[in-house]
């Protein structure tokens, strides 16, 4: 593997809520060499998405710190596209205007925008919907301008909070399917936010478990299944097994401490 | 809708029909009073006079055109519809930067929302004999009634707007390379068009009463003072002839702020059809 891209060190994050705190993320510490495609996987509530808005830059975490190329991350940034389960569109702006936005930004050069522009159109399908609202798009399509929009800035390393959690099987797998070719094509480092065991093992190289809180790593392994993988071949199925368990005994802490009344969100 | 032919097209216009009826032989019958109630043929003839050039047609001293719309109907129009223009764009204009920095910025609003919350639930109307005082009479005090009206409809949309932003395009916009000043822009008064937009309306709305009062009061042209002048000579049907073309103004107005307001928001969600 290449060299380490993005550092994780010793990183916890604590929210004060007004009666208690909550520890939602507790001494987490790895690293991701560049090109890799990482799962964070887990229950509600076990920091995933903490996690990733913490390399994201959003909010920073209360212990420890995080390194991308060496560089510790204050803020968000370009070099880091995140792409949302919400979509996040500007429903406002066509969207052909959406997947420039961050081109218009830095300011670059006319004729690029436009040849770019194209590109990702073909790469994404999305040619035909150039002109339309958002709101005339479906959740599969919203999605795929949400991850050209990122694409369009080229970034070393896309995060990604559940995007194809509000999808329907079908459309999803064809996302994934269309992801792993952009990630293979790119050469992207990929963070990937689910809690999908299924989607985990069908995406990753390497898939981290998460504890419920505090949200420790649990589980760091990597899926040695070549690709493309197929959910219903054994290997696939005994490694889902596997983590199931991980996660569900998770799963249970998680809806136990629901049922206290202890949950913060 | 039932039914596809013509009948059912014109449903509307029914009812309409039979209140003018009605209305006209009322007055035929000698039921009332036509100093009190003028017969609608009444009105419209005096209407089509309201309308009419006050003097003949003379090609030495005047064009054509100029002609045409020389009627003082044609003119108290203008001078009503210039009035509330003008009174909207200066309190809509004051009223827009100011309610989108009180909708960004916490502080500033602390500073301002007390002065704002005593002086707001005053109707613009009681300031007519300060803006008399102050700016005599004429237009001055009516545009700055109207400009009162406008102002606070705007400023108190224009607050909710900016804050009900949804965090997310902040957080996208600013993954994407965003700095504030773009942020401001190109996110947040975009995503707080829709509560701008319905604050324009109804500060159009209270700038057009505040117009036809002060008209009453300070001016001597455009329509509130045409029906206040009507009065003084007992002319009941150029009252009711006012009245109407009030009216008219005001729902064209309505109509084009409506498809402005159809245009900005084709983007949005909530005008699907």
């Amino acid at each position: 593997m290449s060299e380490t891209q993005i550092e994780i060190n010793h990183v916890s994050k604590v929210f004060k809520g007004s009666e208690q705190e909550v520890v939602a993320l507790k001494d987490i510490h790895f690293s991701i060499p560049s090109g890799q495609f990482v799962c964070l996987l887990g229950p509600s509530g076990c920091g995933k998405s903490t996690l990733l808005n913490a390399i994201a830059g959003f909010s920073l975490p209360s212990q420890g710190e995080i390194n991308v190329d060496g560089k510790l991350i204050l803020e968000p940034g370009p070099d880091r596209g995140m792409v949302f389960q919400e979509y996040a569109l500007f429903p406002w702006m066509t969207v052909e205007e959406n997947i420039v936005f961050g081109l218009k930004i830095k300011k670059e050069d006319p004729a690029k925008v436009e040849q770019k522009l194209a590109d990702l159109l073909r790469m994404l399908k999305l040619s035909d919907f150039r002109k339309r609202f958002p709101k005339d798009l479906s959740g599969g399509m919203r999605q795929r301008v949400a991850i050209a929009r990122v694409l369009a800035l080229d970034p070393p390393i896309m995060l990604m909070d559940e995007p194809f959690g509000a999808l329907d099987a079908l459309t999803r797998r064809s996302l994934q399917d269309e992801l792993l070719k952009i990630w293979s094509e790119l050469k992207k480092t990929i963070v990937f936010v689910t809690h999908s065991i299924e989607e985990s093992i069908y995406l990753a190289d390497r898939i981290i478990v998460m504890s419920y809180r505090p949200g420790t790593v649990k589980k760091d392994l990597c899926v040695e299944i070549p690709r493309p993988r197929n959910p219903s071949d054994a290997d696939f199925n005994k490694l889902k097994r596997e983590l199931s368990e991980m996660v569900m005994a998770e799963q249970t802490r998680f809806e136990q401490a629901q049922l206290l009344g202890s949950t913060g969100d | 809708m039932t039914g596809t032919g013509f009948l059912s097209k014109i449903k509307g216009v029914w009812v309409p029909t039979l209140v003018v009826i009605a209305w006209e032989v009322v007055v035929r019958l000698g039921w009332v009073n036509p100093q009190v109630l003028p017969a609608p043929s009444a009105v419209l003839i005096r209407w089509y006079q309201y309308l009419l050039p006050l003097e003949p047609y003379d090609p030495q001293t005047s064009s054509r055109w100029a002609w045409v719309f020389s009627g003082e109907l044609v003119r108290d129009l203008f001078e009503s519809f210039y009035r509330v223009m003008l009174g909207f764009l200066i309190g809509g204009g004051l009223a827009l930067p100011l309610g989108l920095l009180m909708g960004a910025s916490r502080t500033i609003y602390d500073y301002l929302n007390p002065l704002i919350q005593v002086l707001r639930p005053i109707p613009p109307i009681a300031y007519i004999p300060l803006a008399i005082l102050w700016f005599g009479l004429g237009n001055p005090p009516a545009v700055f009634l109207i400009a009162l009206g406008a102002f606070f409809p705007v400023l108190m949309n224009t607050i909710v707007g900016v804050r009900a932003v949804d965090s997310i395009y902040i957080r996208a916009a600013k993954n994407l390379g965003a700095g504030p000043v773009l942020m401001f822009r190109k996110v947040i008064v975009p995503a707080a068009m829709p509560y701008i937009l319905s604050g324009v309306r109804i500060g159009i709305g209270t700038g057009f009463i505040c117009m036809i009062v002060a008209e009453m009061i300070a001016v001597n042209n455009g329509l509130g003072y045409r029906i206040l002048e009507a009065r003084e000579y007992f002319w009941s049907d150029k009252i009711i002839a006012g009245m109407f073309s009030i009216g008219l103004l005001g729902l064209a107005i309505d109509t084009v702020v409506s498809y402005l307001n159809n245009y900005l928001l084709r983007w949005h969600r909530g005008l699907d059809s």
